[in-house]
């Protein structure tokens, strides 16, 4: 079921490059995409000046990855359940998580995963890999009940080297669960480059070992990424099982803000990569069909930046949660030694204000 | 009143919490057509079929990443780890992922699991088969670990695990699997978690163990009686969250502790007790608190695993040091 060709619909300048699927077909959808590609990259840009100058925590950056996490998550029903990684900001988006929920989270503060809006999402998973699982569970938990939805795992290129992709992509083959893996391949993991990472000619034929269809999609076009997971999506929903789906897209950021890429690649590799980028890709398109203008442009541009900056101020506006905030979520019920640790904890902190 | 072996008691425990509640999946490597390899799920498959009692490709760490996923959604999965020594592949699923899921999102998505697996030497198995990891899984916050020491106990914990809101690493002393054998009826009545249970009231000295200890420990009380000696025998039950109280009322009565565990002694879980014991009940103590644990060692191979396990004469030779103290 490998495919034997990348899916692409719009090529580097935007021109297609396949045939448009339905959704495409229709310009306020091309524009939500474009929107939430859009809204995504302001969010990034002031998290890392945020970052850079004290006010944030250590943040991965999503840069030019865009297209993978908006185009998976645009392909999801609101009742499907996302379980991503930690660079699928785009995606939390489209879902529904709010942009102060994500400056919280990045800020150091757990109520950032207390989604107000996609309540049974997963929060980011930072240990690389060990979410595969969980996708499972989730969608074995969907078959079980019957349920047409489905379970959506985003992970990087560094992760199918791990155990638990290969368990999970392997235990979803066998149940044949709804769930659809995507591979963001950013073709680095921090500093190892793709192919020090496995020797495989691609990640997508990591499926066949599982017996799951796998195939390869441009993960700079976000309209073949959400048409790949659609086509995932609803094989899935018939109980034909699971799918995995490697989207081949760069990272033209460093792995974090902790980071220094330019320690392990050169200018002109990173340089090379801009002009496929997704979200010039899609403006490109849209101007070129006539549905897209400069001042459009400058419109959404505005609109971005002030929802950004607002939650921003939000964000740097919420106190921290109270001492025994740390003590109040370990347990349901909290065991009577760790009421007595919270106790301590309450003066201990009355007296260090 | 039916007589129950320990295996048997956990056995019945599942399939009580499988028929009062729908949300209880059992799965695991052969947990299916097959019971389970010490039989504890043996019947489960045919009563509740594949979609409730699932058998599970070989994959250690994903039965408990799997597990977190459904407990998510609002099943209650007990998972079964075939032996001891194949859940520290699980570490990484319990230690970043189930014990945290309810703090992380503030509640939003907690995690009702199980994990279960045969625990300790005394079966003459192979390698990687005897291991006592309680101090590792109750080094980490958010979860509950329980070691039941009778079919009884095993019966009543169990049930209460099932029913808890939240991770619970349940460790099955293997060696008692067959010997400890007791009218266990099957009321679905749960034993509280968080309670250590005295067992045999006495004076003179405390002897706190667990899991498969327990037994030891009663041995060597009985023994004791014969030197005038009367041990107070306590089996903690539940690791985490640990009843302090119960254990230091205890120490406060005898002002002598012995603790006992299989593990090896370097951060095992005695010294916790011992610790809490010296930082509270320190003018209660008549003597040097002792510890009768494994040694820091791998647990040997079956020809010498009998030299490793704390033996009856060990917890008796700790106890009469204690009582010799002046």
């Amino acid at each position: 079921m490998l495919g034997n060709r990348l899916l692409c619909v719009l090529d580097r300048d935007g021109n297609l490059a396949g045939p448009l699927p339905e959704f495409a077909r229709d310009p306020a959808e091309l524009l939500r995409l474009y929107r939430t590609l859009v809204l995504t990259r302001t969010f990034d840009t002031k998290a890392i000046a945020l970052q850079r100058t004290g006010r944030l925590g250590t943040y991965a950056s999503s840069l030019g990855q865009e297209a993978v996490s908006v185009g998976a998550a645009a392909a999801m029903a609101k009742s499907d359940v996302l379980v991503p990684s930690f660079r699928e900001h785009g995606a939390q988006i489209w879902r529904g998580v709010t942009l102060k929920e994500l400056f919280l989270y990045w800020g150091g503060d757990e109520r950032g995963n207390d989604f107000a809006g996609p309540r049974e999402d997963f929060p980011n998973c930072v240990p690389v890999a060990s979410h595969a699982p969980h996708a499972v569970g989730v969608a074995l938990a969907f078959r079980l009940r019957g349920e047409q939805r489905a379970a959506v795992c985003v992970f990087g290129d560094g992760a199918t080297s791990k155990g638990d992709v290969a368990e999970a992509l392997n235990m979803a083959g066998v149940w044949k669960v709804p769930a659809v893996f995507v591979v963001n391949n950013n073709a680095w993991a921090i500093s190892v480059p793709r192919e020090k990472q496995t020797a495989a000619a691609t990640l997508a034929q990591k499926a066949v070992a599982a017996g799951i269809p796998g195939e390869q999609v441009d993960g700079n076009d976000v309209i073949a990424v959400r048409a790949a997971t659609e086509r995932a999506l609803a094989r899935a929903r018939q109980g034909l099982g699971p799918a995995l789906i490697e989207a081949l897209t760069y990272r033209l950021c460093d792995h974090t803000t902790s980071d220094d890429a330019s320690r392990y690649r050169n200018d002109a590799e990173v340089s090379g990569h801009w002009p496929a980028e997704p979200v010039a890709r899609l403006r490109k398109f849209l101007m070129n069909a006539g549905h897209w203008s400069k001042d459009m442009e400058e419109a959404l541009l505005h609109e971005c930046s002030s929802s950004v900056e607002g939650a921003a101020e939000a964000y740097l506006a919420t106190p921290a949660q109270p001492i025994s905030a740390i003590f109040d979520y370990i347990y349901a019920e909290i065991p009577a030694e760790l009421a007595e640790q919270r106790e301590a904890a309450t003066v201990q902190a009355q007296g260090d204000a | 009143m039916t007589e129950l072996s320990l295996v048997q008691a956990v056995n019945a425990a599942l399939k009580h919490a499988m028929n009062e509640d729908v949300r209880v999946l059992v799965l695991g490597e052969d947990v299916g057509i097959d019971g389970g390899v010490f039989r504890a799920t043996e019947g489960l498959f045919r009563i509740f079929g594949e979609q409730r009692v699932l058998d599970t490709p070989l994959a250690e760490a994903s039965i408990a990443g799997v597990s977190i996923g459904l407990a998510a959604q609002g099943f209650r999965p007990v998972a079964e780890i075939q032996f001891t020594g194949f859940a520290y592949a699980c570490i990484d699923q319990i230690l970043n992922h189930a014990s945290r899921l309810r703090a992380r999102t503030r509640g939003r998505l907690t995690c009702p699991m199980v994990l279960r697996s045969p625990a300790g030497g005394g079966i003459k198995a192979v390698e990687h088969h005897s291991e006592s990891p309680e101090a590792m899984f109750a080094h980490i916050p958010g979860v509950k670990v329980v070691m039941p020491s009778s079919a009884a106990r095993a019966y009543g914990l169990l049930l209460s695990a099932i029913r808890d809101p939240d991770p619970v690493v349940f460790l099955e002393p293997a060696r008692l699997y067959r010997a400890a054998r007791e009218d266990v009826p099957d009321d679905g009545a749960g034993i509280p978690l968080g309670h250590c249970l005295t067992l045999r009231a006495g004076r003179d000295v405390t002897i706190v163990g667990w899991g498969a200890m327990v037994k030891e420990a009663l041995e060597a009380a009985d023994q004791l009686a014969a030197e005038n000696v009367e041990a107070e025998v306590i089996d903690v039950a539940t690791l985490k969250p640990l009843d302090s109280a119960t254990i230091l009322a205890s120490v406060e009565r005898t002002g002598r502790l012995v603790v006992v565990h299989e593990a090896p002694m370097t951060c095992g879980y005695g010294a916790e007790i011992a610790a809490r014991v010296a930082s509270r009940a320190m003018t209660s103590l008549l003597a040097p608190i002792e510890r009768v644990t494994g040694y820091d060692t791998m647990m040997p191979y079956a020809r010498m695993e009998a030299h490793y396990m704390p033996q009856v004469g060990a917890i008796m030779t700790a106890a009469r040091r204690v009582m010799a103290f002046t």
